[in-house]
């Protein structure tokens, strides 16, 4: 018998917009000692759907219209809110995407930890810690003796998300569901965690509902694959029949957005436009204070007409990089030159001259866009300051624009917030190439965006660097996308490059320990190829 | 999530199409978003009608009042309401409705100027160290902090009490209070602005400061402005007010609606509608005011937090 | 924790010497001399009060004096009550008033966290609602309305309470004291809703009923104490609200406290003693912000380990 069997859930939200069927009429199982992912992009239902089973979406507006879901003889639907409670945090906990704010800041991690077991089995104080303490050694917290008693904001996110797993864990649930857990984090930090979920899934043989956008990331941990779209499970089966033989054109095209393959690099090589020479960029400078050296000793050429992929971690400096060379952050020390011109002495008119030359994409279209302003200002607005476009013919140059980047023209008066994510992001990469730059400084232009819609920026993309003969720095954590996408690479690790080269060497044949680590931290490494 | 990513759409409007921009479909500004929210919540809407009909009777007062300020009538006395004196008369007999809206002149311009005052150095002070910042930032705050500490209302007392009641002294020591929290409040919105993405690409887009401010920060950080100047004013009104009852605002023959409550006060066993009208005609106003910001914070989607 | 505290008094030390400055010579340029509406007083005995309140010296000496005299815990005489000093009328009334707002600021607390909570348990139900209403009755109702008003009901018309009086007959306590402290029970309502709305709302609440905790100990346990930061950094600025209400309320009710000696030390142009009140309730106003300050400070652990470390 299944450890849960949902059939025909129906959950519907009631909004001031009318009903939205969240979730419509799904079916599916999870067995003990497995795990069954869930797959699907953002408004899916993925989420929804595991929550209602617990009764923890808010009511109104959200109402379960139908179905029933067994767990151990019981129809969790059914169930009253006490009765409830005793299941969720005892024979079902959950695990959620973002540790940082998951933990409740004002309690140590123990008295957290310890909760759920008082709380459930009336184990007294002292054996609770003890049992607290053993499990976050279990879950790879080093010196559990003292660091119980620290609060959240004492971990890094990596070892929050392990207190979250040993607090899911410490009733000894027979399901586990884990949303997203590892979104949030790092990749050679996901790579960790993912490994100790598999672990601890075998050794306690509980089942998992692991919830993910990525098909990428369950690749290597999953046994069962549901794919959602739109509230419908549109397809499900083992773990290989999803990866190597998908039915319906929506897994299809999940599986094709991941980006994968080496870009083929023409053999010739151009000069240099930007030459950087023993950069430092460092923040914080006191009398006292020791400052914080987000670039050190940066030594770096980007050549003409190249996509040069920048990839770090969180802290590793690459944000700061693209930023230094834009003038967006003040240098410490060090030269960069474009094009014969050192851009470190520059000042006033020069430098607005300059800037028309270099442009930057941002992470986020949520706020990478003035909200207060249509598409028609934003984009008017740079071809009107470098005198692009005169006044009569400025309406002609944002059209040209829209239609560039793919924005139907009837959206021209619109505003930020009227669009989705995708559509945002392809009005901000309109915007940077309003001054017809040289070269652009793209921050992580597609880790905001659901996989698929990744996928059409990333052509677009491809495509206006072709069009506009564009120089670009790619900046991303993701080493899929940049492999995908860049000619060649630069690792980056606290401020100091690691490693370069192209794709393929640098892949087939990386030089260095971190770049190793890295690579071996990509999910899905086995299946895709 | 409502929006759907609809590129295959979008490739189907023809190129070539005669580009009238007045043709596009018309977009909804975050103002007139607001507006709409707004327009949805009554208390509000009649908050603001409340308000703009009690400053329109302040400013035809003079024209309008059924008696004059000074008219005395001493045989009459205190008398309860009648169909003469709508409101009845004080113990000199004069007209209560023509002495509370000729106070409310007073105490609505005590509210609207002085909140100005605070309006206009809190913003440029707040906007400057905010843009700025850095230890210039650093040094203007702690200012603010030290101001802050400081016991004002008492301060204001001792000023009235040392220079005598005067009310452009009233304006100007309420207004010189109250712009700390605004600073604060600018302040805060132009540096969470500042580390915004378009601001950063406004300035790579070559953009001078001037332009940045007034483009890009002073547009969004209008909303929690406004948000807060609708909720001073009542604070201010409630200042004076108080000021007033104790004997150290507003000095007869002028008056105020806090005078007048202090007057009714005195003879409230005798004469309770003396006590009663100005009291409604402050607590309407205030009410209305206090609604009025609700409604706008709500509308505006300002957070609730004050720093 | 330690340090932050020392750190903050150090802190307020210069803005209570600002304080005490700046009275001091905002007093002394009162246009005419304190003794200058008397009548006719002959030379030698305006001399010799003018010896006796140090007058004769030097405007910078007498700031000196002045301080020493503080520095020994002595706020000065009155001008117009010879004999009486502003220690003997602190003394009289700080029991008084300290009591007035003890209960006040217990009204308020009780009443107006209460309402919050509930309210944002539920919120835009009539549970919401009903408190709200009511909250937004007490912003709008200053304490020199509500006093009267009060007064004129269970007063005057149901006889049900006195209305004046502090201590002398039972139950005249009670409506000072919710006069007093209905405004502030109003604001705190309001903080304290909008504290726990926005706790509610956060990712580690969700985690709490994930643990299948009961909804009671998730207020309790994980809401409450972020919930209510907000109202406790309000205590110092209602504090001071408090104290300038007790001006108010003790003259309405007539009740001997330093609120009244103050206004009547206000009107009689009492120089020395508005002097040295303004002084002390000053002094008193910038200590309980502080006392707030780290109360808040302290409840947020986060804000507690930076306050640690940092200088």
């Amino acid at each position: 018998m299944s450890l849960l069997n949902v059939q025909n859930l129906k959950v519907s939200f009631h909004t001031r917009n009318g009903e939205v069927k969240a979730v419509d009429d799904i079916s599916f199982t999870v067995e003990t000692g497995k795990i069954t992912a869930i797959i699907g992009e953002s408004g899916s239902g993925k989420s929804v759907a595991c929550y209602s089973l617990l009764g923890l979406i808010p009511t109104p507006p959200g109402k379960i219209e139908g179905g029933s879901a067994v767990f151990e003889g019981n129809d969790l639907l059914q169930l009253s809110e006490a009765e409830l409670r005793h299941i969720r945090g005892r024979d079902i906990a959950m695990i959620f995407q973002d540790p940082m704010t998951c933990l409740n800041p004002y309690m140590t991690v123990g008295h957290q930890l310890m909760e759920p077991i008082i709380y459930h089995k009336g184990v007294a104080k002292k054996e609770a810690r003890q049992h607290a303490i053993e499990l976050m050694e279990e879950v790879g917290i080093r010196d559990p003796d003292s660091t119980i008693d620290s609060y959240p904001h004492e971990f890094s996110g990596g070892m929050r998300q392990r207190v979250m797993i040993a607090m899911a864990l410490i009733n000894e649930p027979k399901l586990l569901i884990a949303d997203e857990p590892t979104t949030a984090l790092d990749v050679t930090i996901q790579a960790q965690i993912l490994k100790l979920m598999a672990d601890l899934q075998k050794k306690h043989s509980i089942g998992i509902i692991f919830i993910s956008h990525d098909l990428a990331v369950v690749a290597d941990i999953a046994d069962q694959i549901i794919v959602m779209k739109k509230g419908k499970i549109v397809e499900h089966g083992d773990r290989q029949k999803i990866f190597k033989n998908a039915q319906h054109p929506y897994t299809r095209s999940l599986l094709a957005a991941i980006p994968a393959g080496t870009k083929v690099v023409s053999g010739s090589q151009s000069e240099a436009l930007i030459s950087i020479r023993n950069l430092n960029t460092w923040f914080g400078q006191g009398k006292h204070k020791e400052p914080v050296k987000a670039i050190k000793d940066v030594t770096l050429d980007i050549r003409r007409g190249e996509i040069l992929g920048l990839v770090g971690e969180s802290g590793s400096g690459k944000s700061t990089l693209g930023r230094s060379i834009l003038r967006l952050v003040p240098i410490t020390s060090g030269s960069i030159s474009f094009d014969g011109v050192d851009l470190t002495e520059l000042q006033g008119k020069d430098l607005k001259k300059m800037r028309r030359r270099m442009q930057m994409i941002f992470q986020d279209p949520y706020a990478s866009l003035n909200p207060r302003m249509s598409v028609y200002d934003t984009l008017a607005e740079p071809l009107l300051l470098h005198k692009i476009e005169t006044k009569k013919t400025v309406e002609q140059g944002v059209l040209k624009l829209m239609d560039d980047v793919g924005l139907a023209r009837a959206f021209v008066r619109k505003y930020p917030h009227e669009f989705s994510g995708g559509q945002r992001q392809r009005i901000a990469i309109g915007r940077a190439l309003a001054t017809r730059p040289e070269f652009i400084v793209a921050d992580e232009p597609v880790s905001a965006l659901d996989v698929t819609i990744q996928a059409q920026i990333l052509d677009l993309m491809l495509d206006l660097g072709k069009e506009y003969g564009l120089t670009m720095l790619f900046v991303s954590h993701d080493l899929a996308v940049v492999k995908h996408i860049a000619d060649r690479i630069v690792v980056l690790y606290k401020g100091e490059i690691v490693e370069q080269g192209s794709g393929r060497d640098l892949f087939e044949n990386p030089q260095q320990e971190y770049t190793r680590q890295l690579l071996q931290s990509i999910p899905g490494r086995a299946l895709l190829g | 999530m409502t929006s759907v990513e609809n590129t295959s759409a979008e490739n189907n409007v023809p190129k070539n199409k005669i580009s009238d921009i007045a043709m596009a479909e018309q977009g909804t500004s975050l103002w007139k978003d607001a507006w709409t929210r707004l327009k949805k919540n009554r208390m509000a809407l009649f908050g603001l009608a409340v308000l703009m009909l009690f400053s329109i009777i302040a400013l035809l007062t003079p024209w309008i009042a059924p008696y004059g300020y000074e008219q005395q009538n001493l045989d009459l006395g205190a008398s309860p309401p009648s169909a003469q004196h709508w409101l009845g008369t004080d113990i000199f007999g004069r007209d209560l409705l023509t002495l509370i809206m000729y106070g409310g002149r007073i105490s609505l311009a005590v509210g609207f100027v002085a909140t100005a005052v605070a309006l206009i150095i809190g913003v440029s002070y707040g906007a400057i160290a905010g843009y700025v910042g850095g230890r210039t930032d650093a040094f203007m705050m702690r200012m603010v902090d030290i101001l802050y500490a400081l016991p004002f209302m008492i301060f204001i007392i001792l000023l009235m009490v040392v220079f005598g009641r005067n009310l452009l002294l009233l304006f100007l020591a309420i207004g010189m209070v109250e712009w700390l929290t605004m600073a604060r409040i600018m302040r805060s919105q132009v540096q969470a602005l500042r580390q915004q993405e378009f601001v950063e690409a406004a300035v790579s887009l070559g953009l001078g400061p001037v332009a940045i401010i007034r483009k890009h920060l002073v547009p969004n950080a209008l909303g929690p402005i406004i948000v807060y100047t609708t909720l001073t004013i009542p604070g201010v009104m409630l200042l004076e007010a108080f000021l007033s009852f104790l004997g150290l605002g507003i000095q007869p023959p002028q008056t105020s609606w806090g005078l007048l409550i202090s007057y009714g006060a005195e003879t409230m066993e005798e004469f309770p509608w003396l006590l009663i009208f100005p009291g409604l005609a402050l607590a309407l106003t205030l009410f209305s005011l206090n609604f009025l910001g609700d409604g706008l914070r709500d509308a505006l989607d300002v957070r609730s937090s004050k720093d | 924790m330690l340090r932050f505290i020392f750190l903050r008094l150090l802190q307020a030390i210069p803005v209570i010497l600002v304080v005490i400055t700046v009275t001091f010579f905002l007093v002394r340029a009162a246009p005419g001399g304190p003794f200058d509406s008397d009548k006719a007083v002959m030379p030698e005995v305006k001399a010799a009060l003018e010896a006796q309140y140090r007058l004769d010296l030097p405007i910078s000496q007498q700031y000196f004096a002045y301080l020493g005299d503080l520095a020994k815990g002595d706020l000065g005489p009155s001008f117009k009550y010879p004999g009486r000093d502003v220690n003997e009328l602190i003394s009289a009334g700080l029991p008084v008033t300290a009591e007035l707002g003890a209960y006040a600021l217990l009204v308020a607390l009780i009443l107006g966290g209460l309402a919050g909570i509930m309210a944002a348990l539920k919120p835009n139900t009539a549970q919401d609602y009903i408190p709200m209403s009511f909250a937004m009755i007490g912003i709008c109702m200053p304490t020199f309305l509500l006093g009267p008003l009060l007064v004129l009901v269970f007063g005057i018309y149901l006889e049900w309470l006195p209305v004046a009086g502090w201590g002398d007959i039972p139950g005249d306590k009670i409506l000072p004291s919710l006069t007093l402290g209905a405004a502030y029970a109003a604001y705190i309502a309001r903080l304290g809703r909008a504290g726990m709305l926005e706790v509610m709302s956060q990712d580690y609440i969700r985690t709490a009923r994930a643990k299948g905790l009961p909804e009671w100990r998730i207020v309790v346990k994980h809401a409450l104490r972020g919930g209510m930061i907000p109202v406790v950094a309000f205590l110092g600025p209602a504090f001071a609200g408090l104290l300038a209400g007790s001006f108010v309320v003790e003259t309405i009710f007539q009740i001997p406290g330093l609120g009244r000696f103050y206004v009547q030390a206000a009107f009689n142009r009492d120089y020395t003693m508005i002097l040295g009140t303004t002084v002390f309730l000053s002094t008193l106003i910038i200590l309980f912000n502080l006392l707030a300050d780290i109360l808040a400070a302290w409840m947020n652990p986060r804000l507690r380990a930076q306050l640690g470390e940092s200088k």
